[in-house]
C-alpha cells in the first residue's frame, strides 16, 4: 500500500509498484492533463511536481511515491491563474497544445527554484521538453515575461545551480 | 467560450429537439453546387442531422460547428471568426462545437493547407445568411423595410434607432425562409470585425489548465486499453506466437491476432498481436512478454545505405520527362560554364506530440470512435468496411489532435480500435507508444535529386535540368507502384519557377519498401531544399549576390503556364485562374524578407545569412536565416525572418505562429538523421534517436511579415516549412563555406 498526496488530496495505491505515476494519474485517477509523449523521459509531456521538483511521471514508479506530494497541471492553480498559465494565454503560446501542460509544469518549477533565471537557464531548463509544433519562441517569451522584476528582487544564484534531474539528458539528445 | 466536444453537442441537439427551439441553419454542401452553399435549410425535426453549421440558442448564444480537425492550426477559432464576423455575432456569445465525420459537411480531410482556402467563401455566405434572417425577423416585427434594419454585434438596429437582440429575434427567425445564395451580401473587408485579427484560440484556457480533450483523454465507462505488437517489416506476418507469459500478467483480458496486412498498404492496420488489458501499464508489460516470431516477407531486403545508392544511380540516368522547354541537354553540352550537384534527404517521421490513439465503443451492431483524426470520413469508411457495417452505423468523433503533420490522415489506428471493440463487444482504447509511432509510421519519402545548369558569361541560367526520384506515396494505394503521381511531383518540382530558355524536368522510379505518406508540406521539403540550395550554389559560381541571383533566376513578373510546357499540374486542387503561379508575388516576398533582414549587411567572421523562397499550397514564402558557425563546427541560429503572402488571411496570430513553428519543423528536417532501415526494420524508436528540434537548437528570435493581400485565401499550415532548411544551409555556406547537400546536417560542419 502506497500513500501519497496528489493536488492536495490523499490517495492510496495498492497496484503494481512498478507502474509509472503517469498511468496511475491517467488511467486510475482520470487526471488526463499529464500527457503521454514518449515513455522514457525524452519529451517532458508528462512533467509533474514530485516533492517540489519537476519530474517525468512516465518513468517514476509508484514504489518511489510513498509519502510523496505530487502536483499535476490540474493542481497548479485554482482557476488557471498561475502567472505562467496567464503568460501562456497572453503570449498565445500553444498550437496543438498537447505538450503545453508539461511545458508549464517544467517552467513553473524553474521559476519556483530560480525566480530570475538567465536566458540560458531558461533554455537549458526547457530543453528536455519537446514541442513538435515549434512554439519554443513563445514558450521562451512567456517564461521571460515572468522573470525580471516580478518580485522586485534578484536572487543570488548559488555557485552550482541544481539541474532538474529530468532535464539532464534532454538538453543533449544522443 | 467553453469546452465543447461532441458530448455537449449531442446534448444540445437533444435539448433543441425537445424544445423545438433555436434557429438552426444548415447547408447541404455536397448535394448542391458550391455557389448555393449559403442556402439554408429548416432544422431537421429529429434534431439529429449533422449538417449544421450555425445554431442560435434562445438565450442568444451562437453555436458554430467546426467540421475540420484542429491539429494546432487553430481552425476551430478561424471558422468561428469567419461565421461570427459575417453573422455580426458577439464573440463572447460564440461557442464552437466539433463536427463528427459526415459527408454532409463536404470534404473534411484536414490536409493540404486548404481548410480556409476551400471554406472561406461558403462559411462567409452561411454567416451572411444568418445575418439576413435576423434582419428580416426584425423587419417583420417592426413592419419596416428590411433594408432599414442592420445587424451589428448581436443586435439588429432600425434606422430609427430601436433595437432588438439576437435572443429576442431567434424564435421569429427560425420560421423564415432562408435567402437564396444570390441574394446574400457579404460584408466589405473594411467592416470585418474578426477576420484578419489575431483572436486567441478558443481552446487556449482549456489547454493551459490541462482540460483540453486529446485522443487519449476521452474517458468512457469501462474502457479497456490495448497496445499492439505490429510486424517490424511492412507486410510481415506472424510465424509463431507464444502468449502464455503475457496472459499471466495481472490485468490482461485478452490477446488477439489482427488481420494480416498486404499490399497496397492503404489505410489498413498493419496487423500483429493486440494485448487488451485493464490499463495501459498492464498492456505494455504484457506486450513485452509476448514471444513472437515473424515472417518478414520481401521488404526485409530494405536497407537504407543500398537504397540510397540506388536512388542516386536513378537520378544519374535520363528518366521520364515531366516538363520541358527548349533543349536543356544540348545547351548543357555546349556550355562553357556548367554546374551540377546531387541532393539527398532521408525518410522522416511526422512524430506528432500525441502518438496515434483512438477509442472505440461497439454495441448493438454499431460503433462509435473517438479519434485524433485529420480525416474522419476516411475513418468512417475504413471502419465500416472492416466491421462490415453500413456507414450510418459508424460514428467518428474528432478530438483535438495533439499534432498531425499528415500522420493522422491515415486512420489505421481507428480501425484497430474498432476491430478490438467489436472483438470484446465493448470499449477499447488503442494507445500507440512513441516506439510504435516512430517504427510504424507512413514515412516521408526518401529522395535523391540531381541538378545541372549552364550559365551564360553574365551569370544567367541558360539551361536547367532537374531529376528527382523518391519512394512514392502512390505505392501506398497501388501495390508495387514505382512512379510518383502528379500530386507528389507538383510539389516544388513540376512548378519550378526558373526562368530559362532551356528547362528539363524528369522523374525516376523507385520501389517503396515501407509505408509512405504525407508529412507537412510533403515533397516540397526535399524539392525546395534541392532547388533553393542549388540556386545558391549557382549564385556563388556566378559571383553574384544570392538574393539578386534568386530574383533573376525567377525572372520577370508573369503567370507560369505549366501546361504549355507539357506538364500536368493540379495546382493544389485550386484553379489556376483564381490561383495562378504568380512570380510577382514570389518576388515580393523575397524583396520583403531581404528588407526585413537587412540583407547585404556586413557580417562578422563565422556569421552568414541565407535566403530561400518557395511557393507551395498556393502561398508564397521567403525565409532568411542568420547563423553563426564556430571554428569547431557548432551551429547557432541567431535569427529568422519570414515573409508570407497567403492571400487574405483569417487569423493573423495563427499565421505568425505557423511561420515560427513551420520553420522549426523545417529545422527538424535538417537536424534529424531521419528514419533508416536495416533488414526492413526502422532503426530508430524514440526521441533519443529520432531527433526533433528542441528549444536549445531552435531559433527563438523571429520576425514574420504577412503581406497584406486581397487575393483569395491560400494555405498557411505547410508553406512556411519548405524554405527553412535551404535558407539555413545557404546561411551555413555563407558563414563557413560548407555546402550541405545531404540531410541531416549531422557532423558535416565539424572539420
Amino acid at each position: 500500500m502506497i500513500q501519497l498526496t496528489i493536488n492536495g488530496e490523499s490517495h492510496r495505491f495498492d497496484g503494481d509498484p512498478e507502474m509509472p505515476l503517469l498511468w496511475y494519474l491517467r488511467d486510475e485517477l482520470n487526471l488526463t492533463g499529464t500527457k503521454f509523449g514518449c515513455g522514457m523521459a525524452q519529451c517532458g509531456a508528462c512533467t509533474v511536481h514530485f516533492n517540489g521538483e519537476a519530474q517525468r511521471s512516465c518513468v517514476l514508479p509508484m514504489s518511489a511515491l510513498e509519502g510523496a506530494t505530487v502536483t499535476t497541471i490540474e493542481g497548479l492553480s485554482q482557476d488557471g491563474d498561475h502567472p505562467l498559465q496567464q503568460a501562456w494565454v497572453e503570449h498565445q503560446v500553444p498550437q496543438c497544445g498537447f505538450c503545453q501542460p508539461g511545458q508549464i509544469m517544467q517552467a513553473a518549477h524553474l521559476l519556483a527554484s530560480n525566480p530570475s533565471p538567465s536566458d540560458d537557464d531558461i533554455v537549458q531548463s526547457m530543453a528536455g521538453n519537446i514541442c513538435r509544433c515549434g512554439t519554443y519562441p513563445r514558450i521562451f517569451a512567456a517564461i521571460k515575461s515572468q522573470v525580471s522584476g516580478k518580485h522586485g528582487v534578484t536572487l543570488v544564484e548559488p555557485d552550482s545551480a541544481p539541474t532538474p534531474a529530468t532535464s539532464r539528458r534532454g538538453g543533449q539528445p544522443a | 467560450m467553453k469546452r465543447y466536444f461532441d458530448m455537449d453537442r449531442r446534448q444540445f441537439l437533444k435539448v433543441g429537439a425537445t424544445l423545438s427551439s433555436g434557429l438552426v441553419l444548415g447547408t447541404h454542401l455536397l448535394s448542391v453546387p458550391r455557389a448555393q452553399a449559403g442556402v439554408l435549410d429548416q432544422p431537421d425535426p429529429s434534431g439529429l442531422r449533422a449538417n449544421l453549421f450555425v445554431a442560435l440558442r434562445l438565450d442568444g448564444s451562437v453555436e458554430i460547428t467546426c467540421h475540420r480537425s484542429d491539429m494546432g492550426q487553430q481552425i476551430r477559432t478561424a471558422i468561428a471568426q469567419i461565421v461570427a464576423d459575417e453573422m455580426e455575432a458577439d464573440w463572447q456569445q460564440v461557442h464552437v462545437i466539433q463536427a463528427p465525420g459526415d459527408a454532409a459537411y463536404g470534404d473534411q480531410n484536414t490536409d493540404g493547407s486548404r481548410s480556409i482556402r476551400f471554406n472561406f467563401e461558403r462559411l462567409r455566405k452561411l454567416g451572411a445568411s444568418a445575418r439576413a434572417m435576423l434582419e428580416q425577423a426584425a423587419a417583420n416585427r417592426w413592419q419596416v423595410e428590411v433594408a432599414t434594419c442592420k445587424a451589428q454585434n448581436h443586435q439588429v438596429t432600425h434606422a430609427s434607432g430601436k433595437q432588438l437582440s439576437f435572443a429576442e429575434l431567434a424564435q421569429e427567425a427560425v420560421t423564415l425562409t432562408p435567402p437564396k445564395a444570390e441574394q446574400l451580401t457579404l460584408k466589405p473587408r473594411s467592416e470585418w470585425r474578426y477576420i484578419r485579427t489575431g483572436k486567441a484560440s478558443i481552446d487556449l484556457p482549456d489547454i493551459v489548465q490541462g482540460q483540453a480533450t486529446f485522443a487519449a483523454d476521452v474517458r468512457l465507462p469501462d474502457t479497456k486499453v490495448a497496445v499492439i505488437a505490429r510486424p517490424p517489416v511492412v507486410f510481415g506476418t506472424i510465424k509463431s506466437l507464444d502468449d502464455k507469459a503475457a496472459r499471466a500478467i495481472d490485468g490482461v483480458i485478452d490477446i488477439v491476432r489482427l488481420p494480416e496486412s498486404k499490399a497496397p498498404a492503404g489505410f489498413y492496420p498493419k496487423g500483429g498481436v493486440a494485448v487488451i488489458a485493464d490499463n495501459t501499464w498492464a498492456a505494455n508489460k504484457a506486450r513485452q512478454a509476448l514471444k513472437i516470431e515473424w515472417n518478414d516477407g520481401d521488404n526485409a531486403a530494405y536497407n537504407s545505405p543500398a537504397y540510397k545508392q540506388s536512388l542516386l544511380e536513378t537520378v544519374r540516368q535520363p528518366a521520364a520527362r515531366v516538363r520541358a522547354k527548349g533543349d536543356a541537354r544540348k545547351a548543357l553540352s555546349g556550355a562553357s560554364l556548367t554546374h551540377e550537384a546531387e541532393y539527398y534527404v532521408p525518410h522522416l517521421a511526422q512524430a506528432p506530440m500525441e502518438p496515434p490513439c483512438a477509442t472505440a465503443r461497439y454495441a448493438k451492431g454499431a460503433v462509435e470512435v473517438w479519434a485524433a483524426t485529420q480525416n474522419p470520413q476516411a475513418d468512417q469508411s475504413l471502419v465500416a468496411e472492416l466491421l462490415e457495417l453500413d456507414k450510418d452505423k459508424v460514428t467518428i468523433h474528432v478530438t483535438l489532435l495533439g499534432g498531425g503533420f499528415g500522420r493522422k490522415s491515415k486512420p489505421d489506428f481507428s480501425a484497430e480500435a474498432a476491430l478490438l471493440a467489436k472483438h470484446i463487444g465493448g470499449t477499447v482504447r488503442v494507445q500507440w507508444t512513441r516506439e510504435d509511432d516512430i517504427q510504424h509510421s507512413y514515412y516521408h519519402a526518401v529522395s535523391a535529386q540531381r541538378l545541372e545548369a549552364a550559365l551564360t558569361p553574365e551569370g544567367k541560367i541558360d539551361a536547367f535540368y532537374h531529376r528527382t526520384a523518391f519512394s512514392p506515396i502512390a505505392s501506398t494505394f497501388t501495390a508495387g507502384e514505382t512512379k510518383p503521381e502528379s500530386f507528389e511531383l507538383d510539389l516544388g518540382f513540376t512548378d519550378s519557377p526558373i526562368h530559362t530558355p532551356n528547362l528539363l524536368l524528369e522523374r525516376g522510379e523507385a520501389r517503396a519498401m515501407t509505408r509512405i505518406g504525407w508529412m507537412r508540406s510533403v515533397s516540397n521539403i526535399f524539392h525546395a531544399f534541392a532547388v533553393q540550395s542549388f540556386l545558391n550554389e549557382l549564385a556563388h559560381k556566378a559571383n553574384q549576390d544570392p538574393k539578386d541571383f534568386l530574383l533573376k533566376a525567377i525572372g520577370p513578373d508573369r503567370h507560369i503556364d505549366f501546361a504549355a510546357q507539357g506538364a500536368t499540374y493540379a495546382n493544389y486542387s485550386s484553379s489556376q485562374k483564381e490561383y495562378p503561379y504568380d512570380t510577382a508575388r514570389l518576388r515580393q516576398v523575397i524583396e520583403k524578407v531581404a528588407e526585413m533582414a537587412d540583407w547585404g549587411r556586413e557580417m562578422p567572421k563565422g556569421r552568414g545569412l541565407g535566403i530561400a523562397a518557395h511557393r507551395s499550397f498556393v502561398t508564397y514564402v521567403a525565409t532568411v536565416v542568420e547563423v553563426e558557425v564556430s571554428d569547431s563546427g557548432k551551429l547557432d541560429i541567431i535569427k529568422t525572418w519570414v515573409a508570407i503572402d497567403a492571400g487574405a488571411v483569417v487569423n493573423t496570430d495563427t499565421v505568425v505562429n505557423q511561420c515560427e513553428g513551420g520553420s522549426i519543423f523545417g529545422l527538424s528536417c535538417a537536424l534529424s538523421k531521419g528514419i533508416t532501415f536495416n533488414a526492413g526494420r526502422a532503426e530508430q524508436s524514440n526521441f533519443h534517436d529520432y531527433r526533433v528540434a528542441r528549444m536549445n537548437e531552435s531559433p527563438l528570435d523571429f520576425e514574420v511579415s504577412i503581406i497584406d493581400s486581397d487575393a483569395p485565401p491560400a494555405g498557411v499550415g505547410e508553406p512556411p516549412t519548405p524554405p527553412f532548411a535551404p535558407a539555413l544551409c545557404n546561411a551555413i555556406y555563407a558563414a563557413c563555406g560548407k555546402r550541405i547537400r545531404e540531410l541531416p546536417i549531422g557532423d558535416q560542419l565539424k572539420s
